[in-house]
């Protein structure tokens, strides 16, 4: 598309903190470039507000290439905007028209509390991998990277789920706000390894614990959170979960 | 708690008891399904009448009804448990949606409750009439005497019950929305998913959910019609 510039009506969600009721609030912004990104937009739309001496509008952003899954926005009612597989810093503005009016809102998940405006608390996430989304590794000698031999498709696999990085579109995406696909996919990572299979049983049982306590929902196989996963997670992951649970609760012995 | 009950009351736990006894529900369609068919033969109600006097007295399907109360009640409580609980991890809605998910998988509680509301209309209709109404008229196949249930089903689907036909061939569209996320969902939850399979179960998901709506829908509407 050629350049050119846009003008826009921004609905954005507008929150003072955790515990203040939000609304939304109207905001025109014109002079917008086709090729801005919509963080970007944000940022023009953001130093108007402080030029007037408004309180600029907060929101999580850190990469800005797709990678570290802070930009939380909930765009006309997708995670990260009308395209698939992509963060909202790769969500550019010649994905819309000039004219339209925008609506933004932050995740909604009581396991992920607004912070401020748009952007939410998603720590839960960070217990959830701390319960048992690693390997333990001995010191001393570095091994050779290539001593354990790993079917090339097991890695392949493994890979495609250690994709996830844990954004949250999944739970944003999810009617019930379930955490099932990220904590399916960190568990396959790891189970899908040699290196991973020695913890898996406690891995499993633990992340699951720990996800059910922070509050996220159950999973009523929509495919929501697949559909808007930046990364593509799929949900044979959760059926591999799944699988993983019920194994371990039935022959681990953790009581 | 036992590691048991913790297990089965974990938001996975749940999920496997929704997909076991949803399975199991399922069968018993297929089960319901064939017996009904034999309203549709044209001897005055007579195999109905024996299948449905078989049904009522053989000690093995007496255990095994008692065992389909008990499912359908705990597939309710458990879905209405995760309702609760799925409610409260999104509290609030958002102000626009706009998922890819279907309407059918997003619905399933809704769906359960119409169902819900009609099996309770239906057993009182025929179930608790069969059981507990003395005013049946008996007939005899050479045989003791037994209740006549399909003149009560006849009456049912007769003239001027139009209501009462639209109602079960809607709740049957209902079922049939219900089963084609329920079924192959089940499978996803007892961790069943493969590249080979998967393909074939949506497909049998989708056939079954068909064929179980179509078949009950049709009887009310020939018996009305003939």
């Amino acid at each position: 598309m050629s350049e050119g510039t846009m003008s826009l009506t921004l609905k954005v969600w507008r929150q003072k903190n955790s515990t203040s009721k939000g609304e939304f609030k109207t905001y025109p912004v014109s002079g917008i470039s086709s090729d801005m990104s919509f963080l970007e937009m944000f940022d023009v739309l953001n130093e108007e507000l402080i030029t007037k001496g408004e309180e600029s509008i907060a929101f999580d952003h850190d990469c800005r290439e797709g990678i570290c899954g802070m930009c939380s926005m909930y765009i006309n009612g997708r995670p990260h905007g009308p395209k698939n597989a992509i963060t909202t810093c790769q969500l550019h503005m010649r994905s819309f028209k000039d004219g339209d009016t925008i609506t933004v809102e932050p995740w909604r998940a009581s396991a992920f509390p607004i912070v401020k405006d748009l952007a939410v608390n998603r720590s839960a996430f960070d217990r959830i991998i701390a319960s048992g989304g690693y390997v333990s590794v001995n010191t001393g000698n570095a091994k050779d990277a290539n001593d354990i031999l790993i079917p090339k498709e097991d890695a392949d696999e493994a890979f495609s789920a250690a994709a996830c990085i844990g954004c949250g579109a999944c739970v944003a995406a999810c009617k019930n706000a379930s955490a099932m696909l990220f904590v399916s996919a960190k568990v396959s990572q790891l189970a899908l390894l040699p290196q991973g299979k020695v913890e898996s049983q406690k891995r499993v049982e633990n992340m699951v614990a720990q996800m059910d306590v922070e509050g996220f929902g159950a999973c009523t196989n929509t495919g929501a959170c697949s559909a808007e996963c930046p990364k593509g997670i799929s949900l044979e992951h959760i059926a591999r979960l799944n699988r993983e649970y019920f194994s371990a609760k039935l022959t681990s012995n953790n009581v | 708690m036992s590691w048991v009950a913790k297990t089965l009351s974990s938001s996975l736990g749940k999920k496997l008891l929704m997909a076991g006894t949803g399975l199991f529900l399922c069968t018993f369609l297929i089960v319901h399904l064939i017996g009904n068919l034999q309203l549709l033969k044209e001897d005055n109600g007579q195999s109905f009448n024996i299948y449905a006097s078989f049904m009522t007295h053989n000690p093995l399907i007496k255990v095994i009804s008692y065992g389909l109360y008990f499912f359908i009640i705990l597939h309710s409580a458990v879905a209405i448990w995760l309702t609760i609980l799925n409610k409260k991890a999104r509290p609030a809605d958002y102000a626009v949606s706009n998922t890819s998910s279907t309407w059918a998988s997003r619905s399933m509680m809704l769906l359960g409750t119409m169902l819900l509301i009609f099996i309770g209309l239906h057993m009182v209709h025929f179930w608790a009439r069969y059981h507990f109404d003395n005013g049946l008229s008996l007939v005899s196949y050479g045989t003791e005497p037994m209740k006549n249930l399909y003149e009560i089903v006849d009456a049912m689907y007769d003239r001027g019950n139009e209501g009462w036909i639209g109602f079960y061939v809607i709740s049957q569209l209902v079922l049939g929305f219900h089963l084609s996320h329920g079924f192959a969902s089940a499978f996803q939850t007892f961790g069943l998913n493969h590249r080979k399979y998967t393909p074939i179960i949506k497909g049998a998901g989708l056939t079954f959910s068909i064929v179980i709506a179509l078949g009950f829908a049709i009887i009310p509407i020939l018996m009305y019609l003939n």
